[in-house]
């Protein structure tokens, strides 16, 4: 058979649904065939909006995501979903077309070197130059995208090699010599840590993706349960410990809590699950958790010791280092820490004015948990919104909030809500949005209604780039300069145009039934909330300032 | 301080792009960089140097995302641990009929090898460590060196 078919055959066989992507010339011979697998195709409108999809299929569900596009411009465009997938350890397989093997390197006709551009945003990548290593390529790059720390892994497949023919077949088993990820902790690691919390007086678990991504959410209540240790979570992390629990601190960090952030600062022993002391985390690193020996437990030998000192690091896959660790751990003396976690949650908590006719973004997003009973998953875009969705959605389980982190991609949140509700046909999918970011992959409505795919969109609406105007606000004097976005289109026709239902919210009394209303909507919806155009995120550190320093916003 | 690290990878294009990059894209310039098969033809041997600029915290990084690369089968860092090294140069001294007997005389005590003589330059190959070969660029860019090509250190663990 050709390369096309051997391809599809291998996808099949990987167990491999569905496909989001966008055909071109040089994967022609792949569209060709698709007619005869069992693999759905989903056509989006923009290789973007394909990589976001896969993206957020993955968080959802898991499994590996798998998009394709074509050479040239169409690897291109998947460059900043593969980048936001890499810097959120999500696995992703992404499949380009390219030139004839004769032609690459002559500047032909779509022609990009898409395994130069992604070397540094992706796990691994591969140019399959013989259709004969096909099988053994798409083995590798499932097994290398889901395994060890996941990421994304592209494979770049030559016109000519689609079309060429190959009596191979998939592969039963992989062999990569110099990939052995270390899955199992190390046995006086882990003890030192159950030693530690046993003496530990103020310990705090800092919980972070890989805690998701390794399936630990279990193992991790399990643990707090036995020890009593608050949690609190990075944004990648929300849902690993439910946000109701007396002992859930929330999201720490720039925009975290206050009670968070004063745990963090006062405690003696820092648990890092699966969680890569990001910058928005620590803020300034050198007063980073000052009092608190810190242990860190991650697959990634790269993340232990990236950025702050360690003192008992823990190479191993998050689920089965605690697993070891439940066996053993006993809870330490940490009355008084829980007291005065429950004095600061109590003094600081988190609030926003609410006290007027006017519809503040955070009573949307509160009004959005009710309606759904808190079971709707939650895709956010990048910016007040997405903070805002962190500080409020309150939620409850893993793989249920789905936001981009490291790289903070505006236009991630609708295309992976509806990857998401590809994974999760049955299950409400939000799209909390800002008036900027949504703009910027609006197309996918076109794919949202064509796909029948009922994805709501909660447009936060300010008519401004509001997390920038409020750094202007804050550092530059008020300059709002390219943050005003008083020319936005009316998001009403505009969802109507697509053949979504738009609704438009301009009075708090109308928050609760425009959502009821989208929620019996059988398809997509876009609602376009008006809300107080200045509102700020509050608490906050200024970046590369200490966490101690947190400006409350509200006196 | 300068490192010197030998790396084993596996016999494919492209992984040199990848090593290459871990550098580049932390802004550290290779200072040499030499790249052949190993005994095992699907085995390649890189040895690099690389001035970690002060910064030994990110040269740890480095060594393990080296480690991370895929097609990275071992690292190893010879600023810790005893190793052999040595490097090739060719170098093209200016000769005149005055200075050529003492260039030669040079040669010999350094053990270098001549395998070139024209009438204004002589060509020498010299294998060496660091200290040997530095000594010997000293004493002859006294006569002027029109050209010199490095070859780029290797090193080999001594046990």
């Amino acid at each position: 058979m050709n390369g096309a078919k051997l391809l599809l055959e291998c996808l099949t066989e990987e167990g491999v649904e569905v496909i989001f992507g966008y055909p071109g010339g040089s994967v022609l011979d792949i569209f060709d065939e698709f007619q005869n697998y069992p693999i759905r195709f989903i056509l989006t409108r923009h290789e973007q909006g394909a990589a976001h999809a896969a993206d957020g299929y993955a968080r959802a569900s898991g499994k590996t995501g798998v998009c394709m596009a074509t050479s040239g411009p169409g690897g291109t465009n998947l460059v900043t979903g593969i980048a936001t997938a890499y810097m959120d350890s999500i696995p992703m397989v992404a499949l380009t077309g390219q030139v004839p093997t004769n032609m690459i390197g002559n500047d032909a006709f779509q022609e990009a070197d898409i395994v130069g551009i992604t070397r540094p945003i992706t796990k691994h990548n591969y140019l399959v130059t013989d259709v004969d290593e096909l099988p053994r390529i798409v083995k590798e790059a499932f097994f290398l995208a889901s395994s060890g720390r996941p990421g994304p892994v592209l494979i770049d497949l030559p016109k000519d090699v689609l079309q060429a023919q190959s009596r191979e077949t998939y592969p039963k088993k992989v062999e990569i010599p110099g990939y052995n990820p270390v899955y199992i902790g190390h046995p006086k690691q882990i003890k030192l840590l159950a030693q530690a919390i046993l003496k530990a007086r103020k310990p705090i678990l800092y919980v972070g993706g890989g805690t998701v991504a390794s399936g630990g959410s279990a193992e991790l209540r399990k643990l707090v349960a036995k020890t009593k240790i608050p949690v609190t979570t990075t944004l990648l992390g929300l849902g690993t410990f439910p946000e109701t629990d007396p002992l859930s601190l929330g999201m720490l960090g720039m925009h975290g809590t206050m009670y968070a952030n004063y745990a963090i600062m006062d405690s003696d022993l820092l648990i890092a699950v699966g969680a890569r002391f990001d910058d928005r985390i620590t803020g300034k690193i050198s007063e980073f958790a000052p009092h608190a020996k810190v242990a860190h437990i991650d697959i990634d030998p790269t993340s232990l010791k990236k950025n702050v000192r360690v003192d008992i690091p823990v190479v191993g896959d998050v689920r089965l280092v605690l697993k070891e660790l439940n066996k053993i751990v006993k809870p330490g003396k940490i009355g008084p820490w829980l007291k005065q976690i429950k004095k600061w949650k109590k003094d600081y908590p988190l609030v926003y004015q609410d006290d007027d006719d006017v519809i503040r973004p955070q009573y949307v997003i509160e009004q959005i948990r009710k309606v759904t009973g808190g079971k709707a998953i939650i895709a956010t875009e990048v910016g007040q919104n997405q903070m805002w969705a962190a500080q409020y959605c309150c939620m409850t389980e893993p793989r249920t909030f789905l936001s981009s982190g490291g790289l903070g991609t505006m236009g991630y949140g609708f295309p992976a809500a509806i990857g998401a509700q590809v994974a999760c046909p049955d299950r409400v999918v939000f799209d909390i949005a800002g008036d900027g970011s949504i703009q910027m992959n609006i197309q996918e409505l076109t794919t949202a209604v064509n796909n029948k795919l009922p994805v709501k969109i909660a447009i936060l609406n300010n008519n401004y780039l509001g997390m920038v105007r409020q750094w202007q606000e804050m550092f530059y004097e008020k300059n709002y300069a390219g943050t005003v976005l008083d020319d936005n289109p009316d998001f009403i026709k505009l969802a109507e145009a697509y053949g979504a239902l738009g609704i438009l919210i301009e009075k708090k009394k109308d928050v609760i039934p425009a959502l009821k209303k989208a929620l019996k909507y059988k398809g997509p919806v876009m609602m376009d909330f008006r809300i107080a155009r200045e509102e700020n995120v509050w608490p906050m550190v200024p970046s590369g300032v200490s966490i101690k320093q947190m400006i409350s916003g509200m006196t | 301080m300068k490192h010197t690290i030998s790396v084993l990878v596996e016999n494919k294009f492209g992984v040199l792009a990848r090593v290459a990059g871990l550098f580049s894209g932390r802004g550290f310039n290779i200072t040499s960089l030499s790249v052949g098969e190993s005994s095992d033809p699907d085995i390649s041997h890189m040895t690099i140097v690389v001035d970690d600029q002060g910064s030994p915290r990110i040269m740890e990084q480095v060594e393990k995302q080296l480690n991370k690369l895929v097609n990275v089968i071992k690292v190893q860092d010879f600023s810790r641990g005893e190793s052999v090294n040595r490097e090739l140069i060719l170098v093209k001294v200016k000769t005149t009929t005055t200075t050529r007997l003492e260039i030669l005389e040079i040669a010999r005590i350094f053990r270098a090898r001549v395998v070139d003589i024209s009438r204004n330059s002589v060509v020498m190959e010299i294998t060496g460590a660091d200290d040997k070969i530095k000594a010997i660029l000293d004493l002859l860019s006294r006569f002027g060196i029109k050209e010199l090509v490095r070859a780029g250190k290797i090193a080999i663990a001594r046990s």
